[in-house]
């Protein structure tokens, strides 16, 4: 038996992970003791600003990381090796905290229901009921759904930053019950969002129960749940490989399952469906974000040297996310709905530029890494993904949302600003050039042909063109169709909403012209450490 | 600088353009558009004939991927950036008043989306970065799905988005192969996108055929060539004619104009290993395109469709590999710019006086309007490689050119000038001969702007058709230094 030996917490590396789980906690206590009136205006200005100071805290971070090891890469492990502050964490903390503020603004957002926010005034009380009229009539309103989203923003920075099996775990559990949580909480359409929330925490759990089982059989066959053991253990080939291969497996069921890959993509459109809009946008992007890095670090950082096992998975894996997602995307009558499979095609993608080499001794001079191509994919999938969901919140009729993609007909008419912007979003997801999302594809491509993946990059290539074919048949609805009936009706949002949108157009114009500065910050991150 | 001042001005002209009142939008849209042509004029007086690519500006722009903003012009770029700059102001006369017509999206979006595409294409004709290039090549996909999506026919917004389908699947495909060259170049130590750098690289055969393959279906949809054409026709059919105009007579070229600068210019053993399937593909186009315009019943379709036999011989011109075939293809391009936009604007004022685009509703319009018929018959006859119009010339060097490569090829290609005729002269002998059509009001002779319009294409016709020589010198140098770089001598065979 080992003694115990105390950690040692750095408290000025791990600053953006405990202002916000500090801030979530005071959430918790604002919502216990200060009277209903304040509880809005409290939980908003204590979400933004402990994202804000988190935000602050990752650059002052990121300006005065240690170089580790040998020089290659470049960070801090902390908390006794379980928490790895990296290059890469930062990247991901940095874009995590910035969609949560986007995030924030979207469920803060009150002007488009006519004063109340998109969440259930009681979500205990069941629909149909007088306890529901009731809440309704009171103009009641969550307000636990900010001190939720923070849970779950400290689950997604924790989530790629752990450097265990265990830490692992336990940050996709607050990643997700929070999550599952506000899935359930929709003001309108209650049932459907319940329904949606339930599906979730089953599928979910069943999920963490295979990630569990992995790192159980992982730890059987290395010795370990740390992922330098787990390295070292797979490089000397120790142990039992078909516990290594199973628990990889069972490992990657876990993971693949957060990001919504083929075979585990069923959640997704019931789930961004049923979700109320402002948390589709949210989880959307922040989990996408979250549960690559932490695939990255996992495949690459515990399993890297058992390349040879796990590669041939992904390269399955990534093209049927790409054919399944865009196709089955293409039949959908619902906008959330054909968003939700997008994203599965766009996991696909991603997928692509995992499979790419990592390591800056097997590139070649000025060629760009899997992990640079990887992060910035993320981030012009994260931006375009909470601006999209965010203008679906616009359009409305006297019911909540229009999602039914034919009432959106004539919508280029009726209100060309959020035509137009939806469709850059749209032809940013397609790849367009000038655009995020064509630089982004650039990148994931480019670092899977570099490291010889050339039949992904040609599905990749197929697939896109169904995808293309989706998103252009929503610009030709909302363009060239005759509206049906009314037509829809765009309401004016806040300035929230507006700033949410407005940024996410920015960032995804700015990120197609001008890639260099965030290509570089990604190049800056360097590699995992372990 | 000039040529990047080329591109701007037409670029701000759009947006100044969108956003002023409408009641000026086509005036200052017209402004721009001849400030680009004058621009345009500009940088041809500073252009020495055969000095290769000059006017060169390059900057980096996405350092980590070697992208550079890199644009230069050599004979072929020049001339199709004169065509453009020349053709987009006639685009916007004749469309004047069209775009304001019902059921269309106005004449300012018309005239801001116009000089959008003519910006994009500008940038595509005077690009030497092969990301650059592939850039505003999909970029220039945005204007082309709204102008015809927003303005023309009934049924548009389905052709728009084939359109828009068609051009999205071959320029992903073409992603894959610039990625390719992107890697190749990585590989050899020096991740680059320029030209001129890709040029240098020594790419082993597969790859070349692989690489080459991503690119040259890209172009055949643009161009368009047989099998991947069937966008065209819908396109044609529904949209404006100016707008066909602009699709056909400049972004169409854009394939022609690529298969010559990537294909040959970057892969030249790949090219020469895929030759005998392309002519195959060219001269099914010829035939197929000729016979499938004489069965046409909608005007706009039969124009449409003679342009898939015209690119076959552009095509044909280009693989047959000698000075002759290359000489004949560019200035192929050009003519054909010239002469289907003639055909789409005339074809276009004779639509808005029958009300109808079906031939068979049509006839013995030369009677009450004399000069439309003539020059609908002169546009005709150009297709047709009237001698004395300027697409004979090329017509003629391309053909010469197939009998030097083999005498089946040539035989074959002769062939589409009996068909050209014959699609020519009997649209005209249905629509402008005949007795009356039953009913109807006479049709109204073109007035004195349209004639305007119509009068510098006619005129360049007949120049470039008794003396083609101005384009030949530019078109010459060109033709030698691609050629050298596939490793074929000037008299036309294999060293």
């Amino acid at each position: 038996m080992t003694e115990f030996v105390k950690p040692s917490i750095e408290y000025f590396e791990l600053w953006p992970l405990l202002v916000v789980f500090g801030a979530a906690c005071l959430g918790v206590v604002v919502e216990a003791f200060l009277p209903r009136s304040v509880r809005y205006t409290a939980q908003v200005v204590l979400a933004l600003g402990g994202l804000v100071l988190a935000l602050v805290g990752v650059v002052l971070v990121g300006q005065d990381v240690p170089e580790y090891d040998d020089g290659a890469a470049r960070g801090v492990l902390a908390v006794g090796g379980t928490i790895a502050v990296d290059g890469p964490s930062l990247f991901i903390w940095g874009l995590v905290l910035a969609l949560a503020i986007a995030g924030v603004l979207l469920f803060a957002e009150r002007q488009l229901d006519g004063g109340v926010s998109a969440f259930a005034g009681q979500a205990a009380a069941v629909p149909g009921t007088d306890a529901e009229a009731a809440s309704i009539a009171a103009n009641r309103e969550h307000t636990e759904v900010y001190p939720l989203l923070m849970f779950a923003v400290f689950g997604m920075m924790l989530f790629p930053a752990a450097n265990d099996l265990l830490t692992m775990f336990v940050g996709l559990e607050v990643l997700s019950l929070p999550l599952y949580l506000l899935s359930g909480l929709a003001r309108r359409r209650r049932l459907l969002s319940q329904e949606a929330a339930l599906k979730y925490f089953l599928l979910g759990a069943f999920s963490s129960g295979f990630f569990l089982y992995g790192a159980a059989l992982v730890y059987g066959f290395a010795g370990s749940l740390d992922f330098a053991s787990i390295n070292e253990a797979v490089r000397n080939d120790v142990g039992s490989q078909s516990l290594l291969l199973i628990g990889t497996g069972l490992l990657s069921v876990g993971l693949l399952f957060k990001v919504g890959a083929v075979p585990f993509q069923a959640w997704t459109p019931d789930v961004y469906q049923g979700a109320p809009t402002p948390v589709t946008a949210f989880m959307a992007a922040g989990t996408k974000v979250a549960a690559f890095g932490a695939i990255m670090r996992l495949f690459y950082v515990a399993l890297g040297a058992d390349r040879w096992s796990w590669q041939p998975m992904l390269w399955i894996i990534a093209v049927l996310s790409m054919f399944v997602g865009a196709a089955l995307a293409i039949t959908q009558t619902d906008i959330k709905r054909l968003l939700a499979y997008s994203s599965v095609a766009h996991t696909g993608f991603i997928l692509t530029g995992v499979l790419g080499l990592q390591a800056s001794d097997q590139l070649a001079v000025g060629e760009i890494s899997s992990v640079q191509a990887v992060l910035f994919y993320l981030a012009t999938y994260g931006f375009a993904t909470i601006g999209a969901f965010a203008v679906v919140s616009l359009v409305r009729d006297s019911g909540g949302e229009t999602t039914a993609i034919d009432r959106w007909a004539g919508l280029g008419k009726e209100s060309p600003v959020v035509a137009a912007v939806f469709a850059f979003f749209l032809l940013a997801m397609a790849g367009i050039p000038l655009t995020s999302g064509f630089v982004g594809k650039l990148a994931v491509f480019s670092v899977a042909l570099a490291a010889g993946a050339w039949p992904v990059v040609v599905a990749a290539v197929l697939a896109s063109i169904i995808a293309a074919f989706l998103y252009v048949r929503v610009i030709k609805v909302m363009y060239f169709d005759k509206p049906v009936g009314d037509g829809p009706s765009v309401a004016y949002p806040s300035v929230l909403t507006a700033t949410t949108i407005a940024v996410g157009a920015a960032i995804t114009l700015v990120l197609g012209v001008l890639p260099g500065p965030v290509l570089d910050l990604a190049a800056v991150a360097g590699e995992f450490i372990r | 600088m000039i040529l990047t001042v080329l591109i701007l001005l037409p670029l701000v002209g759009a947006l100044v353009t969108a956003v002023v009142p409408a009641a000026v939008a086509r005036l200052v849209g017209l402004g721009f558009a001849a400030a680009t042509l004058v621009a345009g004029i500009v940088a041809a007086t500073q252009y020495h004939v055969g000095d290769g690519m000059q006017l060169t500006e390059t900057y980096t722009w996405i350092d980590s991927l070697g992208v550079h903003y890199a644009l230069g012009v050599d004979g072929l770029g020049l001339l199709m950036v004169l065509l453009t700059v020349v053709l987009v102001p006639i685009v916007m006369l004749a469309g004047w008043h069209e775009a304001d017509a019902p059921g269309n999206n106005g004449a300012k979006a018309f005239f801001a989306w116009t000089l959008g595409l003519e910006a994009m294409s500008l940038a595509v004709f005077t690009a030497t970065d092969v990301l650059l290039f592939y850039v505003v090549f999909e970029a220039t996909l945005i204007p082309a799905y709204f102008l015809i999506g927003g303005f023309g026919r009934a049924g548009r917004g389905r052709a728009a988005t084939k359109f828009l389908i068609y051009q999205l699947a071959g320029g992903l495909i073409m992603l894959a192969s610039v990625i390719g060259l992107y890697v190749v170049s990585a590989d050899a130590g020096n991740p680059s996108f320029l030209i001129s750098d890709l040029a240098a690289l020594d790419i082993d055969e597969t790859t070349q055929r692989w690489l080459f393959v991503g690119f040259f279906i890209a172009f055949a949809i643009k161009a368009p060539m047989f099998p991947v054409h069937t966008w065209l026709a819908d396109t044609t059919e529904k949209a404006t004619t100016g707008t066909s105009v602009l699709l056909v007579c400049i972004l169409d070229k854009i394939g022609t104009f690529g298969m010559l600068r990537f294909c040959l210019g970057l892969l030249p053993d790949a090219s020469q290993w895929a030759t005998p399937v392309v002519i195959v593909l060219a001269l099914i186009s010829i035939i197929y395109g000729a016979l499938v315009a004489i069965g046409q019943d909608d005007v706009l379709r039969l124009i449409g469709l003679t342009s898939l036999s015209h690119f076959g011989f552009i095509v044909l011109g280009i693989f047959v590999f000698s000075s002759n075939g290359s000489s004949g293809a560019i200035l192929y391009m050009v003519n054909h710019g010239i002469a289907t936009a003639l055909m789409f604007l005339v074809a276009g004022f004779l639509i808005r006086r029958t009300g109808t685009a079906s031939i068979r509703e049509m006839g013995g319009v030369e009677k009450a309007a004399p000069v439309l018929a003539g020059f609908f018959l002169v546009g005709g006859l150009a297709a047709a490689g009237l001698p004395g119009l300027s697409p004979f010339v090329s017509e003629m060097l391309v053909i010469i050119a197939a009998f030097d490569h083999h005498w089946v090829v040539g035989s074959v290609a002769v062939l589409a000038i009996v068909l050209a005729a014959f699609y020519a002269l009997w649209m005209y002998q249905r629509t402008m001969t005949g007795p009356d059509r039953v009913g109807a009001a006479p049709v109204v002779d073109l007035d004195r702007r349209e004639v305007g319009i119509l009068a510098p294409l006619l005129l360049a016709l007949l120049l470039f058709g008794f003396y083609p020589m101005p384009l030949l010198d530019v078109i010459n140098p060109f033709v030698h230094d691609s050629l050298a770089s596939v490793g074929i001598g000037q008299e036309g065979g294999p060293q």
